[in-house]
């Protein structure tokens, strides 16, 4: 990829992004009452979050068993509630490890 | 007055920039493992100041995808700040001019807004300006070195850590989702989709960017359909 195309993509998210924090800042002094609006805002991270992390889960690492396992171990270190830096850690050392084992039997 | 110390901000700042510097680590390594320049991700950390939306460019950007994608792909997944640009615009004091809004609003993270929320009454432009140094600071460092590491980094390495992103990401969706059926609604509403989406062959060619713009709208639109959010939900 040229860097002329990456200057581009990484203006047009630096300039897209810092609209939408401007924009409300000065320009708006009142509060949205909407409920709709404020409950769809509210769902929005968690929907963005889990459609990003599947399927694209499963072709992260070199063998798709060991994202599985990786996958796993992150679903029961973060429903335990444990830091991100510990789960994201975890789950990295669980892939690691079950792709040095599926390399010695194949 | 008392919410108004620049060295005061820049204390609560430390622990915001300590966690970001190990999220943007992640990122820096992400960006370098899927062949970008060691710059990029640096560059677009120090202008984009966000985590989702970052990782979410990447794919587009990975994917070769449309200036528009990445485009609506910032709008739709970092469409949240507004609402909490909004909320902090009532929160600033008089000491904050026009021109400094557009400082402040450059680093308005979840975290930054969230503490800024937590304080009591108002807050004033030196406590803010001191607020945002060390996240912004943690937040390019981290990248920065995690570039530099995903550049010496062997290939069985580099595997492992491809995960990392999304047991970060696991991490913020399942500790809510065990109070809220709702939040449970949502994800699982989602990551059906985003199968669907991406492995049916009907939907071939669509690109990442936009298969996740799509499932945000409908999941989060379906939710906020069925599950209204009472009142004192939104202090969360």
């Amino acid at each position: 990829m040229s860097n002329a195309s990456l200057l581009a993509y990484i203006g047009v998210m630096a300039l897209v992004t810092y609209l939408i924090r401007l924009l409300p800042l000065v320009l708006f002094t009142k509060k949205i009452t909407n409920n709709f609006l404020r409950s769809f805002l509210y769902y929005v991270p968690y929907a963005v979050l889990g459609a990003m992390t599947v399927p694209a889960i499963f072709t992260s690492t070199t063998y798709v068993a060991a994202a599985v396992l990786g996958g796993l171990t992150a679903l029961f270190f973060a429903y335990r509630e444990k830091s991100l830096l510990f789960v994201a850690v975890a789950a990295s050392a669980v892939v690691f490890i079950s792709e040095r084992i599926i390399e010695m039997i194949l | 007055m008392i919410n108004n110390n620049f060295t005061k901000g820049l204390h609560d700042g430390v622990p915001i920039g300590l966690g970001y510097f190990s999220v943007a680590f992640t990122f820096g390594l992400a960006a370098v493992a899927l062949g970008l320049p060691l710059w990029s991700p640096v560059l677009i950390s120090m202008s984009n100041v966000t985590s989702a939306g970052q990782f979410a460019g990447l794919q587009v950007i990975a994917a070769c995808g449309s200036l528009l994608e990445i485009a609506l792909s910032q709008l739709i997944i970092n469409m949240r700040y507004a609402l909490m640009s909004l909320s902090l615009s009532q929160k600033l004091d008089a000491t904050v001019r026009l021109c400094d809004r557009f400082l402040i609003a450059f680093v308005n993270t979840d975290e930054v807004f969230a503490v800024a929320a937590g304080r009591p009454g108002e807050v004033g432009r030196a406590y803010m300006f001191g607020l945002i140094c060390m996240p912004y600071l943690g937040w390019a460092a981290g990248t920065l070195f995690g570039a530099a590491a995903g550049d010496f980094l062997p290939a069985s390495l580099a595997s492992a850590l491809g995960i990392a992103i999304y047991g970060m990401f696991l991490a913020i969706i399942i500790p809510p989702a065990k109070q809220n059926r709702a939040i449970v609604v949502v994800i699982l509403l989602a990551v059906a989709l985003s199968c669907l989406l991406q492995w049916l062959p009907v939907f071939v060619g669509l690109g990442s960017g936009f298969i996740i713009i799509i499932c945000t709208l409908l999941a989060a639109v379906f939710a906020a359909w069925r599950f209204p959010l009472k009142e004192a939900e939104f202090d969360e």
